[in-house]
């Protein structure tokens, strides 16, 4: 369960793009190196087809694909594997360090639902975190959809799965002072966009979650409606707005925030794998 | 005849028709219209629950914008005797079907249909469970 904090740091404060994949075929992690120079030669070609990212000066794309290994739940996941993305600019005589441009990673924390049951040559990292251009994702995708026969699919979140999170995440004990909870709403069927934003002072929440839950370790979807209800309640006490029938399109706690477009920023380093176990749990019911 | 929520205005008692069937609508984007439809349930004399009263449930064609888990509304169905329809209002072709099926049962409910009454409904949803 140990982390090495130092090597996930850069995993951080980062506004992640959340996909679902299939497993991959006949992925093999002896063969890492090739894999970068056969990602990096695809994207080469890429660029010369007229698909390029930036025009004008002569810029490469130097690509790294390592592996974590200590970023999974248990034995039976697979660990992480990393594909970085570095501008080489040619102008520069001078070797300066080379600029990170996207970043993307593959895992599974405790996806053993779909690990389980499948055949040898399958290799089963069900949840993709892209950080970076949308040109250098849909590029990356598609090398690794034909190199490995996989599917990519963009991973929305439901309400109903952001309510989990927001009481999940306001319930977790953090040493230092954390950030307000916020839940964002979108109102439906108004000719403007309107959004809503309520913010709760950080230990009213965790007050709030602790008279709710009860057992430590376990949370039920019935603590969680209870939990929103007063959320909702005290809103409509000082408002006369029913937040019920909005949509929740966003949460932020000081552990994590989530977005229902399936963009999601990790915090909080403790809780680092309890955010990705939820993840991966939602990226293989997508795909089932 | 449209209602938001239950019981309706007592003004008008002497001048409604008498009420064959209630389908209770149940937007799957809005926790509010779950809300809403169970606090009027406690409006509804017993009587309706042998068969005149049926959920229908909007919206589930989005997914991904559910609020309302579908174990709590197939639970309300049990709970109150009474069968739970999924539809999409945004699709014509299943907005049309599903308007089919209720004018159906309305049908059936209010007496038009020769040998089949409501009570013929909760029979159907009783053995369901037992199966």
């Amino acid at each position: 369960e140990n982390v090495d904090l130092q090597k996930t740091a850069f995993l951080l404060r980062k506004a992640w793009t959340l996909y679902s994949v299939t497993p991959l075929y006949r992925f093999h992690r002896a063969r890492l190196r090739d894999y970068a120079r056969l990602l990096s030669a695809f994207i080469a070609a890429e660029k010369q087809k007229g698909l390029a990212v930036e025009v004008g000066v002569e810029l490469d794309i130097k690509v790294a694909v390592s592996s974590l290994a200590d970023l999974r739940g248990s034995e039976q996941d697979q660990a992480a594997v990393l594909v970085q993305l570095s501008l080489r600019s040619r102008a520069s005589s001078r070797n300066s360090e080379d600029k990170l441009v996207w970043l993307g990673w593959f895992c599974s924390v405790y996806g053993d639902d779909l690990s389980e049951n499948l055949p040898e040559d399958f290799t089963c990292l069900p949840l993709f975190l892209t950080h970076g251009a949308e040109s250098y994702t849909s590029m990356v995708g598609s090398w690794f959809q034909k190199t490995f026969d996989c599917c990519f699919r963009r991973l929305a979140i439901s309400p109903l799965n952001l309510s989990w999170m927001v009481a999940m995440w306001a319930g977790c004990k953090l040493d230092r002072a954390a950030s307000a909870v916020e839940l964002v709403f979108s109102v439906p069927h108004l000719s403007q966009p309107l959004d809503i934003s309520y913010a709760i002072h950080p230990e009213d929440a965790k007050a709030l979650w602790d008279t709710v839950q009860k057992t430590p370790g376990e949370i039920t979807q019935e603590e969680v409606d209870v939990f929103m209800d007063c959320l909702y309640a005290h809103f409509h006490r000082h408002f006369k707005i029913h937040l019920s029938a909005a949509k929740l399109v966003k949460v932020s706690t000081a552990v994590a925030s989530a977005h229902c477009d399936g963009i999601v920023k990790i915090l909080h380093s403790q809780y680092l794998l309890g955010v990705l176990m939820l993840l991966t749990e939602l990226a293989i019911s997508q795909i089932q | 005849h449209l209602a938001t929520s239950l019981p309706l205005p007592s003004e008008r008692d002497h001048l409604r028709p008498r009420i064959d069937l209630i389908v209770f609508m149940i937007d799957i984007k809005s926790k509010y219209s779950l809300k809403n439809v169970e606090a009027s349930l406690a409006h509804v004399d017993a009587r309706f629950f042998l068969g005149k009263v049926c959920f229908l449930v909007t919206g589930v064609g989005r997914v991904n914008a559910c609020s309302i888990e579908t174990n709590a509304v197939c639970k309300l169905g049990e709970d109150y005797c009474s069968p739970v329809l999924f539809c999409e209002l945004e699709l014509e072709g299943i907005r049309v079907t599903t308007a089919q099926r209720l004018l159906r049962i309305l049908q059936i409910c209010a007496g038009h249909i020769p040998g089949v009454s409501a009570l013929s409904f909760v029979s159907l949803m009783r053995n369901s469970d037992e199966d």
